[in-house]
């Protein structure tokens, strides 16, 4: 079996008396989507957040190509070639796209910012994605619709050459045909090469993408399967029950002590 | 006007195809700042409609406002208003407040006196020591707000108060300090020789001339989004006939008694706002701190998310507020000739906001520039200035001066909320 890119191992959360995540095992592998699943209050996005370095752990490990490593915060995390990709985009709509693809880590020549450079290359890479929708790189974000500012947000992490991108609920907010273009572009993403999590709640664009599928519920991995194995009824189960025949948790979580 | 068009990158054969690299001509750039307009997004515009306006009206009210006696008065009158303005903007990218930057400013000035009259200080030592206590206290209203969390408004309204207390103490009530040191006082008093004032006006031009075709000859040379040809030379000559009629206006005699004495050259006020402005628009636009500024205003999260300090931003946008307060203080006193307890207690602050506010600065942060606060602050400065003339009751000032600051912000409002109807 490929060994995965990115792996934490029994990570424990708690906010005050709240015991988000339960000894949580997560894995993603080089060239796949990995699915994460979840009702709300799963703990999914408590979960984005660590591996993001936005929160820290309260315990558990994280593993980078095979590497403990120990991240201090969201810099560490990009250093590592991590990008996540947010469910509100974390796009600043007051600055145009090159500004935004390259936010934090803009590029300096002896005159100051070198946008010439930063302009060619985040050209490249929205041509080199087949992106086809945007007017002009620089026009603010403002005026973009929501499957731009996705295209947008994913092109980001494309430039930084970034090993795992995690997508929070891409398609939450689009139309059939935005919804078509970023799943295309999340499927050429995971044929690059990268690792690739895909956060959703719509069972319809999980079974299309993903590989495999990682079910949270309660706050704990109730299952982490190949998506080709399971049916869409189960996953189902796995997100609401937190159990589907033999996969899935032993015993009932929600009546164990938080 | 097609260069650049046909020289794609080699490494973008797949679609992109519709992607813009510049307005094919003027006439489509000119249309592109229509719809803008009508998006909401009205930059300086209402600030030089406003001051054609004060213009037409005073000189048509009073035959001595168009002198050139009175223009000079005016650019020495805007100076400290321009500066102050200028520190505003920074916090007001960020969608903070400071309310305290009138009197920040009148107790660095009061510093600034004191070290000069007192301990002998030569002038730039002193000034260093008014710069460093506005420094000072834009880290403590920073460190409020930015690790407290406390609103900008409660803070700097409770500092505000408490920094009246600083000349109040050191210059004790009813008293003033001289401010006379040849070179600050210069400032305001002095002019520019005309050689070097022309000099400065023609490098000014012919750099920026410079800078503008380079910026064109390299975008487009690498097929990048850049303006019409046509555009960048009308920007070219709009600069050259402001700052070269600025300095033919300046450097002629306009003593009022053109025969007993001369008073002539550009105040030396005008090359400090003029530094100043050009600093902070190169640190605004060129620089990964500019830009980190804006993307904080714009959305703080996002720009938390991008691995950006906001904590250090926000401090360091109040220390460059209140250490431009330092400076248009130290120009108030410069015009003034004395610091007195009320130094920057009075409508200093809401002349200065008002200023951004017109020139184009959002009160809700994320947009801004440095010239704003120039062209806001000629268009403040006029109306006291062409008022007084009038011999106008002071009352009116107060009336007018609000009416303007209050139709600024409606501006801003109605403007972002097109802005975010049209999505520019």
């Amino acid at each position: 079996m490929v060994k995965p890119l990115l792996e934490l191992r029994g990570v424990n959360k708690s906010f005050g008396v709240v015991h988000v995540l339960h000894d949580v095992d997560f894995a993603v592998y080089p060239g796949q989507v990995t699915a994460l699943v979840g009702d709300n209050g799963a703990g999914k996005s408590t979960l984005v957040k660590i591996i993001a370095g936005i929160y820290g752990r309260d315990s558990g490990d994280y593993y980078f190509e095979g590497e403990k490593v120990e991240v201090h915060g969201p810099r560490d995390v990009s250093a590592l070639g991590v990008e996540v990709v947010y469910q509100d985009l974390a796009l600043c709509d007051n600055l145009d796209i090159v500004e935004n693809m390259f936010l934090g880590r803009e590029e300096t020549s002896r005159f100051g910012l070198d946008e010439i450079t930063m302009e060619s290359r985040a050209r490249e890479t929205l041509a080199s994605l087949s992106v086809r929708t945007v007017k002009s790189v620089r026009q603010s974000v403002a005026s973009l619709s929501g499957g731009q500012r996705q295209t947008v947000a994913i092109a980001k992490a494309v430039l930084w050459n970034s090993k795992v991108v995690l997508l929070d609920e891409p398609t939450a907010a689009l139309g059939v045909a935005q919804t078509r273009q970023v799943l295309d572009l999340v499927r050429r993403l995971a044929d690059r090469g990268l690792g690739v999590v895909l956060i959703s709640h719509n069972m319809g664009d999980v079974f299309e993408v993903a590989d495999r599928i990682t079910a949270l519920y309660l706050g704990r991995v109730a299952a982490d399967v190949p998506a080709k194995d399971v049916t869409h009824s189960q996953v189902v189960e796995l997100i609401t029950a937190g159990r589907s025949g033999d996969l899935g948790i032993a015993e009932n979580p929600s009546t164990a002590t938080v | 006007m097609t260069v650049g068009s046909d020289t794609q990158p080699a490494a973008a054969p797949s679609g992109f195809d519709s992607d813009n690299r510049q307005a094919a001509s003027i006439r489509d750039s000119a249309r592109d700042y229509v719809d803008r307009l009508r998006g909401g997004d009205m930059g300086s515009l209402p600030a030089i409609l406003g001051l054609v306006f004060l213009f037409i009206v005073f000189s048509s009210l009073h035959d001595r406002f168009l002198t050139t006696y009175n223009m000079a008065n005016l650019v020495i009158q805007a100076g400290s208003i321009i500066v102050l303005a200028m520190g505003i903007v920074f916090v007001l990218l960020l969608g903070e407040i400071d309310l305290s930057a009138g009197v920040a400013g009148g107790a660095s000035a009061t510093i600034i006196a004191l070290m000069l009259i007192d301990y002998d200080w030569t002038w730039w030592a002193a000034t260093l020591a008014g710069i460093a206590t506005g420094a000072v206290i834009g880290l403590a209203i920073g460190s409020l707000v930015a690790f407290l969390g406390i609103p900008s408004f409660v803070v700097t309204l409770a500092f505000f108060l408490a920094l009246q207390a600083i000349p109040l103490k050191l210059i004790g009530s009813g008293g003033s300090l001289r401010f006379n040191d040849t070179v600050l006082r210069g400032l305001s008093i002095k002019n520019v020789p005309l050689t070097a004032g022309w000099i400065a006006a023609v490098l000014i031009v012919l750099a920026f001339a410079a800078l503008s075709l380079w910026r064109y000859r390299s975008l487009s040379a690498r097929g990048l989004v850049h303006q019409p040809l046509g555009l960048v030379v009308i920007k070219i000559a709009v600069l050259a006939v402001v700052v070269l009629g600025v300095t033919a206006l300046l450097s002629a005699n306009r003593a009022p008694n053109p025969d007993l004495f001369e008073i002539s050259g550009i105040p030396w006020v005008l090359p400090v706002v003029v530094a100043l402005l050009l600093f902070w628009t190169f640190i605004l636009g060129k620089t990964r701190f500019g830009r980190h500024l804006y993307a904080v205003g714009g959305n703080a999260e996002a720009a938390r998310r991008a691995g950006i300090s906001v904590t250090r931003i926000k401090i360091a946008a109040f220390i460059i507020c209140s250490s431009m307060a330092a400076i248009s203080g130290l120009l108030a006193a410069s015009y003034t000739g004395k610091v007195s307890p009320g130094s920057g207690g009075g409508n200093e602050l809401l002349y200065a906001v008002g200023a951004a506010v017109i020139g184009g600065t959002s009160l809700f942060g994320g947009r801004g520039r440095a010239i704003d606060a120039v062209i806001g602050g000629l268009v403040i400065a006029t109306i006291p200035n062409g008022l007084g003339l009038l011999n106008q009751a002071s009352y009116i000032n107060f009336l007018v001066t609000g009416g303007v600051l209050l139709l600024a912000a409606s501006v801003d409002a109605i403007s972002r909320r097109r802005r975010s109807a049209a999505g520019v």
